[in-house]
């Protein structure tokens, strides 16, 4: 093993059945590293099931801040016979495995330690009610883990209080099993492992959140008061976090909610809810993955053409159908930018990480407001589901909600002639009004039926097609308001860039410097919303090739770039992962390398000196 | 018809009601419907009720779904926001919007194919959560715009225009209501506006959940002689349980009713029903004699209107899931953005 491998650059994996208990003993694993101050980048890979099928939790530890996943397990807490093998083969050479070892087993390697823990017969000897003695097997792997590692045990046995701070009664017992799994390891394993966490400040102004949370707290925070859902893996998270912090921060004097949280029949009245009260006044949104995408399609349709502000999370999951609901994906993209038959077309926003989870899904409801349109703010499950590292969230509180055009009763005594779908302004967004706003003006008939500037019902071509054209005037205006796209000019002569969107970008980033090590210098532009800007096409005018990163099958964001802007198809090269996993640098890393053998004139579009890295 | 728009002028002297209103403010745009549709009744009974109950058009919302019916909300209430929505989900809708602002008023109209068939599921949930609301489905067992198909309400063995034999048996909405929790449940003829007038009004100042199931015959593909949803048909089966008064807080205007036994319900927004029962055999508060009453008269081939059911448990969906009293929409930014301070505090959580 490297040297500098050896401190705060190493990847636990731990295999569990799952059920068992053992997620809150790895976030805990987890929590405690973060808390040392080394970023953590914590990875939930879960069945979809509720007991007993394989389950996996991944953290890897980078000094240097690195926060895609990264394959070589350095360390592997095997606690599962079912996945032995393929738990055993992930280990890096020199590498170590813990197992219970109540039943012994010979792993067939030599060029790893292999530690033994009779964790099950520990449990047995200390505890006689059957619950326990499951639920305490996680916390003995992680009492001899944390002394094999460094783990600080002052901030085990802090996190373990706050853990069970309405059950005080259960903490003696956790942190008493926190010390049998330390006394074992320190009686039979006196040396500790070659990898070890050491107290860094690298986590200083940083919080750990999953994106689902942040998102629910940006409806918060832009006030959002009705939520309508329907439970689907893995976005259920996004309603409950809301509901979470509506009671906390949202219950008035009288003990009621200042919210309205509504577990619908289905998707499709889940998004209809949502467009009743956006329409009726309140911001609302609904949160949902693919499978709910299709279910909702008629209803975005319909959103779209009587322009209605609508905000959707969809927390991307594996597909197609019901696909690999557990597994991460970024594969609505197409089906979320032109959502509903006809001609439709919608705002995204890609966020990174639970940060812009937070800015986007706050910003969602303004920009939804002001282009009277539904916008989809595009996590996917690992972004959604898994904690993050981030910078603490912040708010302006001079920030007011953009309400968009709404006219009060004051405004309508002066207009002379509302018409709902009349461009006053010229950029395609017209006045709306509330429901029982005056009591003689500004009542419109909302419908989805080709209508006239004053909202009544058409059949004429020419109205129709002015209408249709207008709509599109306002994506065009959405284009100026929407966030840009992050461009790096990391190598400024360099010919070849590389695109990516959302949870993608920390494998890019990391390729990134490893493609500079070996002396290939591209530059990076990771897109943050559609319909694009001029940015984008800007950024590939400079550039011959440009690599798409993206965690699809089929390159849907290269087929928006192609469909959507001047931008030549061939100057679009895919790099294209869609096993579910959460991408990693190694990954993006050969694919590029792939593709300089294969183009021979890639190889001399990147012969230029790297400026920066 | 949309070619004819209705004179703006109105006569001087046409009566008024308590807010200075004429039955003219309450109108809508001149209905496209066919000639002789019963659906157009309906519309005539609505302007009627709220210019009788004297509500400011605009504090209601008429929500609908797709279908003759559903293109009603345009033919009254033009002062009042209108949302057609898409086929079968007028209830979503209405759901949501209610939660923005329970104050208003929310008037949802639909026929038997956007209820039955295509919106069944969202009916149904709509009534379990008991939205505060005034569903009147235009119930004339057909597909009207699509010409003619049989829907999910049409009677078995009634037979369509050209003779063809309905298989399949047909679904009772008011029974379904009842058994899903609906507060008030009532079936009328829309060629009965004395009847239909006084239970819309009622419906309206119910809190919680009314549904009014109208039987409004189609002229055009469902008023034939083997029809058990045409004019002549109704007008021959018609059992009508009860005559209503509803009095909201103003001097109760008598009635001349046959003599029966009377109910007096006082509803949660003080108005007072007066139920006159035409037949001892039923109590309209119990919702099992209700059901049997229902289900005896549809083995007879009658059709039962009136009250049908009313739980004097006035409850809605704000209710049940604490909501604050203030409408969701007119909260401000104090009220709902915790602010900095309150994020510092959470991202001390999170650390």
């Amino acid at each position: 093993m490297q040297i500098d491998k050896t401190f705060n650059d190493f990847v636990l994996k731990f295999g569990n059945i799952n059920g068992s208990g053992s997620a809150s003993a790895n976030l805990l694993c987890a929590k405690a590293l973060f808390r040392m101050g080394l970023p953590v980048t914590p990875k939930n890979i879960f069945p979809s099931n509720i007991q007993g099928m394989p389950t996996w939790y991944e953290i890897r530890v980078s000094e240097a801040g690195f926060q895609a996943r990264r394959d070589g397990i350095d360390v592997m807490v095997a606690m599962n016979p079912q996945t032995y093998r393929q738990d055993v083969e992930c280990v890096v050479p020199g590498g170590t495995l813990i197992y219970d070892s109540t039943m012994k087993r010979n792993f067939g390697r030599d060029d790893i330690d292999v530690l033994g823990i009779p964790i099950s017969k520990l449990c047995a000897d200390n505890w006689s009610d059957p619950r326990q003695r499951q639920l305490f097997k996680n916390v003995v792997y992680l009492g001899a883990l944390a002394r094999l590692i460094d783990i600080d045990n002052e901030i085990l046995e802090t996190l373990i209080a706050e853990q069970f701070r309405s059950k005080p009664k259960l903490v003696k017992p956790n942190i008493e099993a926190l010390e049998i799994g330390r006394e074992y390891s320190r009686e039979n394993f006196p040396n500790r492992l070659k990898v070890r966490a050491r107290k860094s400040t690298r986590t200083r102004g940083k919080i750990m959140i999953s994106g689902n949370e942040a998102a629910a707290l940006g409806a918060i925070y832009a006030e959002a008061t009705v939520a309508s859902w329907y439970p689907i893996t893995p976005s259920t998270s996004v309603a409950e976090a809301f509901e979470r912090y509506a009671k906390r921060f949202r219950t008035d004097e009288d003990g009621k909610l200042r919210a309205a949280i509504i577990q619908a029949e289905d998707e499709l009245s889940a998004v209809g809810m949502a467009i009743g009260a956006n329409w009726n006044g309140a911001r609302a949104f609904t949160a949902t993955s693919g499978p709910g995408i299709s279910l909702m399609s008629e209803f975005i349709g319909l959103a779209y053409f009587s322009e209605i502000p609508l905000v959707l999370f969809n927390i991307q999951r594996g597909g197609p159908s019901t696909g690999m609901p557990t597994r991460t994906q970024q594969s609505d993209v197409l089906s979320c930018a032109y959502a509903s038959h006809g001609d439709t077309k919608h705002v995204l926003l890609f966020p990174v990480d639970p940060g812009e989870c937070f800015t986007f899904g706050a910003d969602a409801f303004d920009l939804a407001e002001r282009l009277q349109t539904p916008v989809f703010v595009m996590s996917d499950l690992d972004i959604g589901m898994n904690d993050w590292v981030i910078d603490e969230f912040t708010w302006d509180d001079e920030r007011r909600a953009d309400r968009g055009k709404v006219l009060d009763a004051v405004a309508l005594e002066q207009v002379a002639d509302f018409g709902r779908y009349r461009d006053v302004d010229g950029d395609g967004i017209a006045y709306r009004t509330i429901p029982g706003t005056h009591e003689e003006r500004g009542a419109y008939f909302t419908r989805g039926t080709s209508h006239t500037e004053t909202g009544g019902y058409t059949e004429d071509g020419t109205i129709h097609a002015k209408n249709l054209d207008r709509i599109a005037r306002k994506h065009e205006t959405a284009a100026t308001l929407l966030p840009k796209p992050l461009i790096r000019d990391l190598s400024a002569k360099s010919k070849l860039g590389i695109i990516n969107f959302g949870s993608t970008d920390s494998a890019v980033r990391e390729a990134l410097i490893l493609l500079a090590r070996e002396g290939h210098g591209l530059n990076h532009m990771r897109i943050r919303s559609f319909p694009f800007g001029e940015e984008i096409e800007a950024f590939a005018a400079r550039h011959d090739y440009l690599f798409v990163v993206e965690q699809n099958r089929d390159a849907q964001m290269r087929h928006l770039l192609v469909a959507e802007t001047d931008i030549s198809a061939r100057k679009l090269l895919p790099i294209l992962n869609y096993d579910g996993m959460p991408l990693t640098a190694a990954f993006v890393h050969d694919a590029v390398l792939n593709l300089f053998a294969e183009y021979e004139d890639i190889a001399e579009a990147c012969a230029t000196p790297i400026t920066a890295a | 018809m949309t070619h004819i728009a209705k004179p703006k002028f109105s006569h001087p002297n046409l009566p008024k009601n308590g807010l200075g209103l004429t039955r003219r403010n309450y109108e809508g745009v001149v209905s496209t419907l066919c000639a002789g549709c019963g659906h157009d009744s309906v519309s005539a009974a609505i302007i009627e009720a709220c210019y009788e109950l004297e509500i400011p058009a605009h504090k209601i919302a008429k929500i609908s779904g797709i279908g003759c019916s559903s293109k009603t909300t345009n033919y009254f209430l033009n002062r009042a926001h209108g949302f057609n929505s898409v086929h079968g989900r007028m209830p979503s809708v209405a759901t949501g919007a209610n939660l923005a602002n329970g104050e208003l008023t929310y008037l949802g109209v639909s026929g038997d194919g956007d209820t039955a068939s295509i919106g069944l599921g969202q009916f149904s949930h709509a009534v379990r959560r008991r939205l505060n609301m005034v569903y009147i489905v235009e119930n004339n067992g057909t597909y009207g715009l699509t010409k003619g198909q049989f829907s999910a309400t049409n009677d078995k063995r009634s037979k369509n225009r050209k003779g063809v034999e309905n298989q399949f048996d047909s679904i009772d909405l008011c029974s379904l209501a009842i058994e899903l929790g609906a507060g008030f449940v009532a079936r009328s003829f829309s060629g009965d506006k004395a009847q239909l007038v006084p239970l819309i009004k009622a419906g309206m100042s119910y809190h919680g959940f009314a549904l009014i199931d109208v039987i409004s015959p189609c002229v055009t593909f469902n008023n034939h002689t083997s029809s058990t949803k045409s004019y002549d048909y109704l007008r021959a089966h018609n059992q009508v349980m009860d005559r209503l008064d509803i009095v909201a807080s103003r001097p109760e205007i008598s009635a001349d009713y046959e003599p029966g036994t009377a109910i007096d319900v006082t509803l949660h927004d003080g108005s007072q029903i007066n139920l006159h029962k035409l037949s001892s055999e039923y109590d309209p508060t119990d919702a099992d004699t209700a059901l049997s009453n229902l289900n005896r008269y549809k083995r007879q081939g009658t059709v039962v209107t009136g009250v049908l059911y009313l739980d004097p448990d006035e409850v809605d969906l704000h209710d049940v899931m604490n909501s604050s009293k203030q409408p969701l929409n007119s909260l401000g930014q104090s009220e709902l953005c915790p602010g900095a301070d309150a994020l510092e505090a959470l991202n001390a959580q999170y650390r």
